[in-house]
């Protein structure tokens, strides 16, 4: 009996396995001829022949357009109706009597962009961290609805952006939900998103609202990471609650740390989405940041001249920074990975 | 035998294959894409009856109708007329902003002298300079900028209306007036453009170019309106919660406030009558006032949007034929409650609203007072470039980034600067 039950699966296996083997021929065909004309050692690059042509078509060649983009002037979008080269765009730019002052600029617009963006990493990212290790080192306790609490964090990072610039808005709007609150215990109204010193604050707020559950999720994982002994033998010695969390906790929880800050720096620096929804980079431009300059002078300027070959300039500085950010990114992450291999 | 028969059945089978794909590339109607901003279902729902009807009439053409947002026209058609791609047709309001893409449809329109009668002032507006014969579409619906009250707060405040002359101060004194009186939070609320801006600087004595017609945006009559709208936002005349809420050049429009009967004199214009008919509804009597005066005006602005073709051929000239015709305009006019750009039209309005009917007489009645330099300005072909100057300087005035100083020094500036970069130079 237990024979014939083997020999049925095994030949519905046979049968299920008749389209594998065909396909699997059918690709042996074609790469049989072609790693004999290449060699055994050169195939991977045919195999990553097909992602490298999209890698190529949807980031190397409009990379490169970008680029000529920067270089180029007119109103027009066609290279070929464009005057070029010229570095008149770069020129503008950074045409500034002070840089510390963005209204002694050509482009003010950009310079305000670019400290409103310094701004806004800075404390974002910041504050970023401080509550997001606050939320995962409370939520890696045996506290009740552990898992519950750990899903309501993350649940803000699976919101669209725009979706979360609009909930914010209706809560923050000047009639909006928070201040029928702050109105029914008698205090006055607040313009969080229309007065420039809160502009930036409920902006920054919302940022953290929003992604803050993604990086708490990488310092659980560190923090769970932590062998538990070096705990029990910290409380042997009665070392006190604080002592541990700044000479074992946060120490441990460094490499993890430093994934976070750049990271979120990465994406701070490309905020735009939320934000545009959110406040519009106003009141004036004091919550507008790079993203935005870039988006309003290339493709919304409402009738104005659609400035490309500016905007292209615009991004291939934002791009140097990012460029920056990343190489800081692999820097440390690969430091991390050679300290591991020597211990 | 066999063979051959199967070769035959095959033969037999591709000669019917071909005849069809022949026959259904041949009989295959032509499709026509219009682009369309409509304000809300008062305008969309309209203008896809008439499609509809045109589609059934006209089996050889096929209309294809995208209904999109407003900032779709303003920013994403640009750049697909620039690619080489966008529609065949487009309801456009930068008028002459796009008319290096316009297509002339002259030899494809049934009657060019109905076009020239009909719509003869505002053919300019989409031609290029110099040119004096093209047809490149038709005014769907024209509009004047001017103010409305909401004549309720008014009554309620025991304070006359204003009449013809009044000034732009003596509108924001009563309006102050009604507010304090009423406990209204805004006494007055602008649209953020700088359109809307444009009419009562004129009446201030601006006039926009020099003496060789060449942009200069700048000049005493600018500065006084700018400055009294500067004013009137740190005074809280108007709120800072409206303007604020955006930056740059973006459009705003303080509906919501509006229909809350949150303010008291709203600056818009001709395009909300239908819209207020259908939102404000009997909440409050609003009613629209002629525009204040300056010194040397009481001006509102002249604009409009116009069914401009990308592309010319017999379907689309076939269908601004429809559309253009006054049995069509006369309803589509009649149905949104807006003022022809058809000079010859009779409209049946298809409203009871006593506000919407005084309206449309108060706007109507306003197009013979509209000053030339508004006409010119609403002509040129740079004149968004103006428009978007002044109201991303002034909106950053009015936060404290920039004195009003440097905000007029700026304004001439990026005038000047995209200038260069649309022309060279």
């Amino acid at each position: 009996m237990e024979n014939i039950r083997n020999q049925t699966k095994i030949f519905f296996l046979r049968i299920l396995n008749i389209p594998f083997a065909f396909l699997m021929h059918a690709i042996d065909l074609i790469m049989w001829p072609i790693q004999k004309i290449i060699g055994v050692r050169n195939m991977p690059y045919i195999f990553l022949l097909p992602n490298l042509i999209f890698f190529g078509l949807f980031v190397i060649i409009p990379l490169g357009a970008n680029f000529f983009f920067s270089l180029s002037s007119g109103d027009e979008l066609l290279f070929a109706e464009r005057e070029l080269p010229t570095t008149k765009q770069y020129d503008q730019l950074f045409d500034c009597e002070s840089y510390l002052n963005p209204n002694t600029c050509t482009e003010d617009f950009f310079w305000r962009g670019v400290y409103n963006t310094i701004f806004f990493v800075v404390f974002q990212v910041g504050l970023m961290i401080f509550f997001s290790v606050l939320t995962a080192v409370i939520l890696n306790k045996k506290i009740i609805g552990r898992g519950f609490f750990r899903s309501v964090f993350f649940f803000p990072v699976l919101l669209s952006p725009v979706v979360v610039g609009l909930i914010w808005q209706w809560i923050l709007l000047k009639n909006g939900a928070f201040n029928a609150i702050i109105e029914s215990y008698g205090g006055d109204k607040i313009s969080f998103l229309t007065d420039p010193s809160w502009a930036m604050a409920s902006v920054i707020f919302v940022s953290i609202w929003a992604h803050m559950g993604f990086y708490t999720l990488i310092v659980l994982a560190g923090l769970q990471a932590i062998p538990p002994n070096l705990y029990e033998a910290a409380e042997m010695d009665g070392t006190s609650r604080e002592r541990i969390f700044f000479r074992i906790t946060l120490p441990l929880l460094m490499p993890n740390l430093l994934v976070v800050f750049i990271l979120a720096s990465i994406k701070g620096v490309q905020t735009f989405d939320e934000i545009y929804v959110l406040t519009g980079g106003g009141p004036g431009t004091s919550t507008s940041l790079i993203v935005q300059y870039i988006f309003t002078t290339g493709f919304a300027s409402s009738g104005s001249v659609q400035n490309f070959g500016l905007a292209a300039a615009a991004s291939m500085v934002l791009g140097v920074v990012l460029l920056f950010l990343t190489l800081m990114q692999l820097y440390f992450s690969r430091n991390k990975e050679s300290k591991h291999q020597e211990i | 035998m066999n063979f051959k028969f199967i070769l035959k059945a095959i033969s037999v089978a591709l000669v019917s294959f071909s005849l069809t794909l022949i026959s259904a590339v041949s009989f295959a109607a032509t499709d026509v894409r219009i682009m369309w901003y409509g304000d809300g279902d008062k305008e969309n729902v309209p203008i896809a009856a008439q499609i509809d009807e045109f589609n059934a009439a006209n089996p050889d053409i096929n209309v294809i109708l995208d209904i999109v947002p407003y900032d779709a026209i303003m920013n994403t058609l640009p750049i697909q007329l620039a690619a080489g791609e966008g529609p065949d047709i487009a309801r456009v309001t930068d008028l002459g902003g796009l008319n290096k893409y316009y297509a002339d449809i002259t030899p494809y329109v049934a009657d060019p002298s109905y076009y020239e009668k009909s719509f003869g002032p505002f053919l300019n507006w989409y031609r290029k300079p110099g040119d004096t014969t093209s047809i490149h579409g038709f005014h769907s619906t024209m509009t004047v900028t001017g103010p409305y009250v909401n004549k309720t707060l008014f009554e309620q405040a025991g304070v006359d209306l204003l009449g013809p002359g009044a000034t732009w101060e003596e509108w924001a004194a009563v309006s102050i007036e009604v507010a304090e009186k009423t406990g209204t939070p805004i006494p007055m609320a602008w649209d953020r453009s700088g359109h809307r801006v444009s009419g009562p600087a004129i009446s201030m004595g601006a006039k926009y170019f020099d003496s060789n017609g060449d942009p200069k945006l700048v000049d005493d009559g600018l500065k006084a309106m700018t400055q009294m709208l500067y004013d009137w936002h740190q005074a809280g005349t108007m709120s800072k919660d409206l303007w604020g809420s955006v930056s740059g050049s973006k459009y705003h429009a303080p509906n919501d406030w509006w229909n809350a009967a949150e303010v008291v004199f709203m600056m818009s214009g001709s395009w909300q009558i239908g819209r207020f008919a259908n939102e404000v509804g009997d909440d409050f009597d609003w009613w629209a006032v002629p525009a204040p005066c300056g010194p040397a005006a009481c001006t509102g602005m002249p604009g409009g949007n116009a069914l401009l073709a990308f592309n010319a051929n017999p379907a689309v000239g076939k269908v601004m034929d429809y559309l253009s015709s006054k049995e069509q305009l006369s309803s589509f006019i009649g149905q949104v409650l807006a003022i022809p750009g058809h000079l010859d039209l009779q409209v049946d309005y298809q409203t009871d609203d006593p506000n919407a009917k005084h309206a449309l007489n108060t706007f109507a009645g306003a197009v013979p007072t509209i000053d030339q330099v508004a006409f010119d300005l609403q002509a040129h072909v740079d004149n968004r470039i103006m428009f978007n100057a002044i109201i991303s300087r002034l909106g950053q005035a009015i936060v404290g980034e920039m004195t009003m100083e440097e905000a007029w020094t700026r304004m001439d500036e990026d005038v000047e600067k995209q200038l260069k970069e649309k022309y060279g130079g």
